[in-house]
Parts: C-alpha cells; structure tokens; sequence
C-alpha cells in the first residue's frame, strides 16, 4: 500500500468470522509446534481443539492471543490480522491461559480492579467490576484473602473473571478443567455455556473427549502440530466409521440364527454376549438396519429391545491419531 | 423526510471491530504506569524485605566506613562526614536500581506477565509502572542516610534546601540509572544473570569514583577512570548541593548525564521488552 503510512485495521463487515486461521505455523528451533493449522470460528460458536499434552493448542492460542509471533500463515480476529493490528485484537479478546496469569501479591479484588484500572476504568467502576464479577464467580468470601489460600479451582474462577473485565466478545480458554475436580469442572462447563448464551464467542481447548463432546459445536482435532480431523462431535464419530446395531433378545435359543441372519443382511460379524441374548452387529450403512428387523420377524424371531449407537470420541480419536495412551497418563507425566 | 422514519438503519454496534483504537495513547500509557505502579506499592507494603538494600545499607555502610576510613582519610570521623555522605547516597541508589532489574526479570517469567501482554495496554507502562512505584525506594534510602550521617554528627552546609534538592538529584540519578540495570532484566535469561551482570556494572562504578575517597589520592592512572565515572560528577554534585547549597556546574553535568542515560537505555530498554516473545 503507498497510499496510507498507517493502513487502518481491516474492519469487519459484520460477517468476518470470530477466527479465521490459514495456515498457521510456529516452529521453535527444530520442533515445529504448530504445523499449517486451518481453523474458522462463526461468531456465537464454541469451538473445541482437542489434542494430547504437546499437541500444539497452547502455541495455537497463544499466536491467537498475540502473545507469541506468528512464523508463517495468517490469522485473523473479527477481520483483523493478528500480526498487523495486535493493539486492536487485544480489545476483541479476553484470554484465560493454562496456567494463571493473575498477579500472585496481589488479592483477588486488586488484581480484578488493576486489570480494570488498566483498560481505562474510573477507579469506582474498576472497583464495581471487581466486586461484581468476584460475586458472579462466587468468590466474594475470599476477596481480600491472599491468593496462595486459592484452590485451583478459585484461581480458574478468578483467572476467568479477569479475561471478562471488558466484555470481549471472543475469549480463548485454554484448557479450562484440567487438574479440577468433578463438581468445579461441572461448574466451569455452566460458566462456560452461560458466557455464550450471553454472545460471547468461545474457544476452548482440552485434552478430554466428554469436555469436547459437552461443550463444543465444533470440534477440530490436532496432534503434532497438525489438525486430523473437524466437525461437529456426531460427524467426527460418524467419519470413523459404523455404529453398532444391539439387539436384545426374547429367547435365548434364538441367538444363533439371529446371528447369521443379521451377519448376512449387514454383511459384517456379529458379536455375541456372554449371556447369549444380546447380539452386538457392526453396522456399516445404517440404511440396512430396517431389513435385519424385516428378515428377523420373517423368521419369528423376537426382538425386545434394540439401540443404535454411535462410538464414543475416545474411539474416535484413537481412529484419527492412531494413539492410543490416555489423556490423563499424559496429564501425569507432564 | 418520512420514508427514512420507517427504515432504521443497520444495526452497526454489532460489529465488534467498530469502536477500537489501533494505538494506546500516550495519555493512556500514562494512566496505565499510574496502575502498574500502584500495583508495585501494594507489593511492596505485602513484602516489606523488598526495602532492606535501601533500609539496611545506609545504616550499616554509613557507620562502618566513617569508623574505619574517617581518622585514615579525613582526620576524624566528624571531618569525613560531608565527603562520605554523598558517597554512601550515591552507592545506595544504585543498590537500589540494581533491584529494579531483577525485579523486571523475575516479572518477565511471571504468569501475570501473559495477561499485561494480552490486554490493549501500551508495552512501556509494564516497565515504567515500577519504575515509578521504586522511586519510593530511593527516597527511603536518601532520608535514612542523610538521617543516619546528622545523627552521627554530620551538619550538611547547605541548609534544609540544599540537602532537599540533593535529595531529588539522588531520585532523579538512580532512577535514571535504573533503566540501564532494566535494560540488563531483558537481555538476561534469568534474574540469577540480572544480579550477576548487574554486581559487575555496580562494583566498578561506586568503588572507582570519588564516593569514598579523594580523587587525589589515587595512582594517575585510576584518576582517569574516576574522573569520567558518572558516578563521581553526582557524588560531587550531591556534595554541592549538600554542603554548599550551591547549585555548580557539576549538578549540571549530572542531570544532563541522567538524561543522556535515560535517553539510550529506555528506548532500548522498552524495544527489548516489546519484542520478547
Ligand atoms: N517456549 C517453547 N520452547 C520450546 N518448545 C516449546 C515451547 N512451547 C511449546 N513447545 C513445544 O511445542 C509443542 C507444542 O506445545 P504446546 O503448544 O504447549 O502443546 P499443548 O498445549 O497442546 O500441550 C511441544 O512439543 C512443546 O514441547
Ligand atoms: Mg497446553
């Protein structure tokens, strides 16, 4: 451009997407951590990017965040690019990292209202914002205590209530629940699905499947730098593959010709249970499943109950990676 | 025009983009190093072995050298007062700068440090903000020195003025001489390396000056050195204010050297930092 010293900031139309990500890299030396990520966040989405420990999502957000430089590729935020107006995605944005990021001396009130004093608070309305989110994230008891006292849950809570301050409509959550346990995970989940019923665009990252499964719209799945796989949490299941037919039986003698009968309609090997009356049928087009309940009427065979079900996202993800260690081994070894 | 009434205009406020600002503003880089360095008052008050260098120092270093260099260098310690006084001030305030580059360093590996980067704040308020709240320090150990020398018999000629305005050009020295210490926080890997490098830039600069001794007694060679020391012209512009309550041309040299130091080392200073990541 010759004709502007300083290009304004590419505004958004109203229609850019909260998060637009091509080809996104960063290598540190010989590691290359992030590995020409696509990503597209719609605004009013949660989005989730799952991975294993070192998959790349902290590097990921963090380029996001403008809090590391970006190699090669791009990213934009609501239409602006990251690397060229990093001044005004860091007002689009509220980041809540992996590791707390509030200021240790200080008490949860001080901290809230230095971070509102710094985005351009009135001393009055810093100190409000401080009590009024410290109430929201119920941490009103504990506003003047020293944060070395905080469980890890309060410190998410607080480190949360810090990224909302000035109310970004997108805020990036990195790994959210991890280390937390069951109920304040539960707790984080219903801030997390109440701060999008608000607007707010959310994306997440997490190494756990069900926090994927729970939370996200969509899912995209990155390991090694590289994203395997995306979509919504049924199409992810549905790309790797069948479901299974299970039918429970009402006699027991019955199993062995309903075997054969499902095997041939289906083409695949059924599985018999150890108690001999329920029949589990890999299912590869769910279009025949009508046929098998045909053939087993016409060959007066009772059927009590039957479910189709889908695989869960473990099954899922040890398809796409071809891993198969458990997220909470890595979590340990970290 | 009626037609418009019934055609409301698009609803712009829903783009989040509009209403941003490309650049903090140097009102709201001011404003911002207000929070920051209230935030490093509040640390300070939570962490009072912060101000020992600047508590302990004056006290100790004041006593020791009037008893054991005051009959070797002046005759007696009542005659060495005036010559080591300022020395000590000088020697202080720059323990005390050191601290400040430690202090950046060690906040550079902090948590926190990731949410100052991420707000739309301007980068300098992160290091000036400190900076600001570590000028407290420096008035501690410009009082408690001064305290400390009338107390063992020192009677500073220059009055209540003279020692208030050396005073203010310790203030305005060390915190000049801060930024080259701050600068040493962002080039260093650690704050273990700050200390180290820093302990290498204070030793020669008090010591090789004229802080403890006449310039005059030392080989030709050294008084080279000693006479280009900054540290020297402010140790003798602290002792022109202090004893004479005159403002000479060595208070001159002084505040120009400070500017000069701040002038190269906080730009430098504020680049490093901005492009650390
Ligand atoms: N500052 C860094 N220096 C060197 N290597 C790094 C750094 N940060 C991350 N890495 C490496 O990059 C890879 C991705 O890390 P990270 O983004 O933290 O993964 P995740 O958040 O998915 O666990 C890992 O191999 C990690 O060791
Ligand atoms: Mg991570």
């Amino acid at each position: 451009m010759t004709t502007l010293l300083h290009d304004p900031p590419t505004r958004s139309t109203g229609t850019a997407p909260a998060v637009l990500v091509q080809d996104l890299v960063k290598n540190f030396g010989a590691t290359r951590a992030v590995d020409h990520v696509n990503l597209e966040v719609t605004a009013g989405e949660i989005v989730g990017v799952l991975g294993p420990n070192g998959a790349g999502k902290t590097t990921t957000l963090r380029m996001l965040a403008t809090l590391l430089s970006i190699d090669s590729g791009r990213a934009q935020i609501f239409g602006v690019d990251v690397a060229e107006s990093p001044h005004v995605v860091r007002q689009l944005i509220g980041v809540t990292g992996q590791y707390a990021s509030v200021d240790e001396n200080l008490t949860a009130t001080e901290n809230l209202r230095l971070f509102g004093r710094l985005q351009g608070l009135s001393r009055h309305d810093a100190r409000a914002t401080a009590t009024e989110l410290l109430g929201r994230f119920g941490l009103e008891d504990a506003a003047g205590r020293p944060l070395r006292q905080f469980s890890g849950g309060m410190r998410r809570r607080l480190d949360l209530a810090a990224s909302l301050i000035s109310r970004p409509p997108l805020i990036f959550l990195d790994e959210p629940t991890t280390g937390l346990d069951p109920r304040t995970r539960g707790q984080m989940w219903d801030t997390i699905r109440t701060l999008v019923a608000e607007g707010a665009t959310i994306l997440l990252t997490t190494q756990y499947l069900d926090e994927a499964d729970q939370l996200a719209d969509r899912i995209a799945v990155i390991d090694h730098g590289r994203k395997v796989a995306e979509g919504t949490p049924d199409q992810l299941k549905a790309q790797v593959g069948s479901s299974t037919l299970i039918l429970d039986l009402a006699e027991m003698d019955t199993e062995g010709r309903a075997a054969q009968i499902a095997g041939r309609v289906l083409g695949t090997t059924p599985f018999r249970s150890p108690e001999g009356r329920r029949l589990n049928v890999p299912v590869s087009d769910p279009g025949l499943v009508g046929d098998v309940l045909v053939a087993l009427r016409q060959a007066a065979i009772e059927v009590t109950a039957l479910q189709v079900t889908q695989p869960t996202l473990d099954e899922v993800f040890l398809a796409l990676t071809g891993r198969d260690d458990e997220p909470a081994t890595r979590e340990e070894i970290r | 025009m009626t037609a418009t009434l019934t055609a409301p205009a698009p609803l712009v406020r829903n783009d989040p983009v509009a209403g941003t600002r490309t650049h903090a503003s140097l009102t709201d880089g001011l404003r911002q190093t207000g929070a920051m360095a209230w935030r490093g008052l509040i640390t300070m008050r939570r962490a009072p072995e912060q101000l020992f260098d600047v508590v302990v120092q004056p006290l100790l270093f004041t006593a020791m050298f009037a008893y054991i260099f005051g009959g070797a260098i002046a005759g007696d310690v009542a005659a060495y007062l005036p010559l080591l006084i300022p020395g000590i001030l000088a020697q202080t305030a720059l323990t005390a700068c050191m601290a400040t580059g430690v202090q950046l360093r060690e906040d550079m590996d902090k948590g926190v440090m990731d949410r100052f980067t991420s707000l739309p704040i301007a980068r300098w308020a992160t290091v000036t903000g400190p900076m600001v709240a570590d000028l407290v320090r420096y008035l501690v150990a410009s009082v408690l020195t001064f305290t400390t020398g009338i107390a063992m018999g020192y009677r500073p000629a220059g009055g209540v003025g003279g020692v208030a305005a050396s005073i203010l050009l310790v203030i305005a020295a060390g915190w000049s001489m801060s930024w080259v210490f701050a600068w040493v926080g962002t080039i260093a890997s650690s704050a273990r390396g700050v200390q180290g490098i820093s302990m290498m830039i204070m030793f020669p600069l008090t010591f090789l000056s004229n802080a403890f001794v006449p310039v005059d007694t030392l080989p030709g060679w050294l008084q080279a050195f000693v006479r280009f020391n900054p540290v020297s012209h402010v140790v003798t512009a602290v002792r022109d204010l202090a004893n004479t309550g005159t403002v000479t041309s060595q208070v001159a040299i002084a505040v120009l050297g400070c500017a000069a130091v701040v002038a190269v080392f906080a730009p430098l200073t504020v680049h490093r930092f901005a492009r650390r990541r």
